[in-house]
């Protein structure tokens, strides 16, 4: 699915990534884990093409990224932070994001699972920041995409709507597809995760499933488990 | 009166003495206006049918009407003068005369008016000439109707529309003259009237103006000449009601003031010249209820300009209203209206509240560094003529209109 | 590029400021038509409005609308679309639709004044033309500040002092040195300087139509060409083209090296 070598990525004389090699299969819910500055969310923009890698190549589906823009067809993306042009409908903005796209079905679907029927005539600057990020999920599960990326996607969800996206992302991966997730909270990679990956100063620390990394740590405990990695290096 | 006299009897005798009627045609007895001069009496009407006469050097050395039927064509073949009169009280009306020779040493005229008086020259058209119409020391007489179409290119092989040496007491009315070295030209002569021409398109000036006094100048129309309309070493003109237009270049002006005193300038429009007027050395002059529109340097005074007066005109959308170029200041500025004015009129007097100081610093930096014309109009440049105008410092501080007009003038 | 094109368009023809905008031009061309009855001062004063506030406005709404619409590019930028498709579809939105309202707020009042009998037509279709090539220089020249400063404090400067210094500080420095250097001959340096500023450019675009009478009085050969022909005009468009592709092709430069 994903195939990552050698990356590395500095912003000025700050070096983010250091050479990350990461392979991701088809199938299954990753999470990708690390303090502060680790380089989750620059790992994540380079997949997309957002940050360009001063070394290494990047594959989604056997297609390079490089200078190239058709590959993202098999992703969706969730940003972290959501803002859409103040003036548009949510109508017009999920007719937009079609028409750039490719037409979908899913839509209906969507619109009555996160209850955004009566928002769909107003302007997208004047909703609440909750709503905002339900159209930004909405947005992102629009379309039947293999690879689904989501850059902190709890932010601003109230506890249905929580509930209902981790549904949504079961069900997502029920259907086989790939789903890669940064989070800070535990409790919620812990719960949908199969796998995760920790950087740690730009490079991987740790690929594996939860109970791996259990083991690993001699802890009982997810959090404790990530703390115990935390502590240590930086004792 | 007493010349009147002359000429009243001149007619009353000529009509009395039974003048004869002499016919020129090809395919007549008399084929030549030559010789029909020779046969005709005085006061005799030589009248000429249609037809090309190639004739040049016809000499008029007697008092007769000469008049063409339908345009004659008198083609001089370019070998000299076409007419020379040298005799009082001729008439020579409805000719077209071409190809007159061109020369250095000498002036060739289509007609030439030598030592004479009382002589009507009308309705004639004249083309490929070298001078037009020439009258050498020659009074009373009349230059009606004419078109006289030149091709000059340049100034040193080309002569003038209309030109007037020593000529007292001539009236130059309705008369079109383009494409000559000057449109009409007076040296050393007064007392005429020049009026209802329109001169355009010449080489050099319009109407060139020198040693000429008490002479009028009105409802003319100068447009597109090489330099406009020159008025030198004169006094006593008066200016009315002209029209100045697009008179374009470096050299170039609406009208050259140079040497002229106590004369007055009114009602004349000066539209989309280079400079309006310029004006040198003239004193005492009076410029009322013209009209400068759209020229780029509405008046330039060039010094030594002194108690002229300035009121009642409309300067409208010119790129500089006045030039200066020394700080001294001795003429008045009064009641005008400017298009440029910016100040406010609160007691609704139509007189603007504050004074209005029609010359920028801009135009002094423009008249040092011809280049920097190329900032007109911008901003910076609107900034330093602001402060400049908030304390003067290098314009004349006492070169202001008190009274400006806030409505366009109407007369 | 042509949907980004045309939603960045719709999105702003929709927002207040763009009514503002189009509001002042409105008020403007009515307070000159109507209370001045004159319409060859309201062209020059329009003359001095364009040249002075379309570089002003192009710039401070370009910057705006590129840090507003950050993270919606970002969102843009992670779907199959080509990077330079989604730049010079937003900045075409917003230099299209600052156009327009420049176009229609001072047009509509002209229109109602009867500008198609009258013969200041030429004029007035020179300076919508001209205002038209400012907002798209400007706001070329905003998004290329804005995208080499992430920092929307420095990116607002950038773009103040850019205005400041074109405007006005540039014609400053340029009168010094004209004047400076006035015993050489000077007419291909001042030309040349006008070339160089876009804003000296279409001021001079003006005054070819304004003030011809005045640039005819000057001697040189070089300026005596390009005021006297159509060269002048056919020139300064030129350049206001090449002005306008040299910033977009940075732009389209400078977004496929940027990280977001």
């Amino acid at each position: 699915m994903v195939s990552i070598e050698n990356l590395h990525k500095s912003f000025g004389k700050n070096q983010v990534l250091k050479g990350v090699d990461l392979s991701i299969k088809n199938g299954g819910i990753i999470a990708v884990l690390g303090p502060n500055g680790s380089g989750k969310t620059t790992l994540i923009k380079s997949v997309l093409g957002m940050v360009i890698p001063n070394k290494g190549t990047i594959k989604v589906q056997g297609e390079n990224v490089k200078k190239n823009s058709n590959y993202r067809h098999y992703i969706d993306y969730l940003p972290q932070i959501a803002n859409f042009p103040s003036n548009l409908k949510v109508k017009e903005l999920i007719k937009m994001i079609k028409d750039l796209r490719k037409n979908t079905n899913n839509d209906q679907h969507l619109i009555e699972l996160f209850k955004l029927q009566p928002f769909l005539d107003k302007k997208l600057g004047n909703l609440s920041g909750g709503t905002k990020q339900k159209v930004n999920i909405f947005l992102t599960f629009m379309f039947d995409s293999p690879l689904i990326i989501l850059d902190e996607p709890t932010t601003g969800l109230d506890p249905i709507s929580l509930i209902r996206l981790k549904n949504l992302i079961q069900e997502e991966k029920a259907k086989g597809k790939t789903i890669l997730i940064t989070s800070h909270i535990m409790s919620f990679v812990e719960e949908i995760s199969d796998e995760i990956v920790f950087l740690l100063e730009g490079k991987i620390y740790f690929k594996g499933t939860i109970t791996e990394l259990k083991n690993k740590t001699n802890q009982q405990d997810f959090e404790h488990a990530i703390a115990s990695i935390l502590s240590e290096n930086h004792a | 009166m007493k010349k009147w006299g002359v000429i009243i009897c001149a007619i009353f005798l000529a009509m009395t003495t039974h003048a004869q009627h002499i016919e020129v045609c090809s395919t007549c007895t008399i084929s030549t206006l030559k010789e029909a001069i020779n046969n005709a009496q005085r006061f005799d009407t030589i009248t000429v049918k249609p037809g090309t006469y190639k004739e040049h050097n016809i000499i008029v050395d007697k008092p007769l009407i000469i008049k063409g039927e339908n345009y004659p064509v008198i083609d001089g073949e370019l070998k000299g003068e076409v007419f020379t009169i040298v005799s009082d009280s001729v008439t020579v009306d409805g000719l077209f005369i071409i190809n007159v020779g061109t020369s250095y040493t000498e002036d060739y005229a289509a007609l030439r008016v030598k030592n004479s008086k009382y002589f009507v020259i009308q309705n004639l058209v004249l083309e490929k000439l070298f001078f037009g119409i020439y009258l050498e020391k020659s009074n009373y007489g009349k230059v009606y109707h004419n078109k006289i179409i030149g091709n000059a290119v340049e100034e040193y092989n080309s002569g003038n529309g209309i030109q007037l040496w020593y000529s007292n007491h001539i009236e130059i009315e309705h008369n079109y003259v383009e494409r000559v070295r000057d449109g009409i030209y007076l040296e050393f002569s007064d007392n005429c009237l020049i009026k209802n021409n329109v001169s355009a398109n010449n080489v050099r000036y319009g109407l060139h103006f020198m040693f000429s006094n008490t002479d009028t100048y009105q409802d003319n129309t100068f447009e597109n000449n090489g330099a406009g309309v020159a008025v030198m070493f004169s006094k006593h003109i008066k200016m009315f009601n002209n029209t100045f237009k697009e008179n374009w270049g470096t050299a170039s002006y609406g009208m050259l003031l140079k040497e002229i005193n106590d004369s007055e300038i009114i009602g004349n429009t000066f539209e989309e010249n280079t400079i309006g007027i310029n004006i040198e050395g003239s004193n005492r002059i009076t410029y009322r209820n013209n009209d400068f529109v759209k020229n780029g340097w509405a008046i330039k005074v060039r010094g030594a300009c002194y108690t002229n007066t300035f009121t009642e005109n409309n300067f409208l959308y010119n790129s500089f209203d006045i030039a200066y170029n020394s700080k001294v200041n001795d003429n008045v500025f009064d009641k005008n209206y400017w298009s440029n004015y910016t100040g406010y009129d609160l007691n609704k007097d139509g007189i603007g509240d504050i004074p209005y100081r029609p010359v920028k610093l801009y135009s002094y930096i423009v008249n040092r560094t011809p280049e920097t014309i190329i900032l007109l109009r911008s901003m910076f440049i609107d900034i330093i003529d602001f402060s400049e105008k908030v304390s003067p410092v290098f314009t004349p501080d006492n070169l202001l209109d008190n009274n400006p007009q806030t409505k366009r003038i109407t007369w | 590029m042509l949907k980004i094109l045309k939603y960045s368009f719709f999105d702003l023809i929709r927002s207040r400021w763009s009514y503002v905008y189009f509001a002042f031009y409105l008020l403007l061309g009515v307070v000159l038509l109507f209370l001045n009855n004159d319409l060859s001062k309201a062209v020059i004063t329009l003359m001095n409005v364009i040249i002075v506030l379309v570089p002003l406005i192009g710039t401070i709404f370009g910057v705006m609308y590129y840090y507003n619409s950050k993270e919606f590019t970002e969102l843009l930028l992670a779907q199959p679309l080509k990077r330079s498709s989604i730049f010079l579809g937003q900045y075409l939105g917003v230099a299209m639709s600052l156009s327009m309202s420049l176009i229609l707020g001072l047009g509509i009042p002209f229109v109602f004044y009867g500008l198609f009998k009258s013969n200041a037509i030429w004029d007035f279709s020179l300076l919508l033309i001209t205002g038209t090539f400012l907002t798209f220089i400007f706001t070329a020249l905003a998004f290329n500040i804005a995208l080499s400063n992430d920092n929307k404090i420095k990116g607002f400067g950038y773009a103040i002092l850019l205005w400041l210094l074109l405007a006005i500080i540039y014609d400053g420095v340029f009168l010094m040195s004209l004047i400076f250097f006035e015993d050489y001959p000077l007419d291909k340096l001042s030309l040349i300087g006008t070339m160089l500023n876009p804003i000296d450019l279409s001021r001079t675009l003006i005054l070819l139509k304004l003030d011809i009478s005045a640039l005819l009085g000057y001697t040189g050969a070089i300026f005596k060409q390009f005021f006297g022909t159509s060269f002048g005009l056919i020139i300064s468009f030129i350049m206001l083209i090449i002005w306008v592709i040299l910033p977009v092709m940075r732009i389209m430069f400078k977004s496929r090296k940027k990280d977001f």
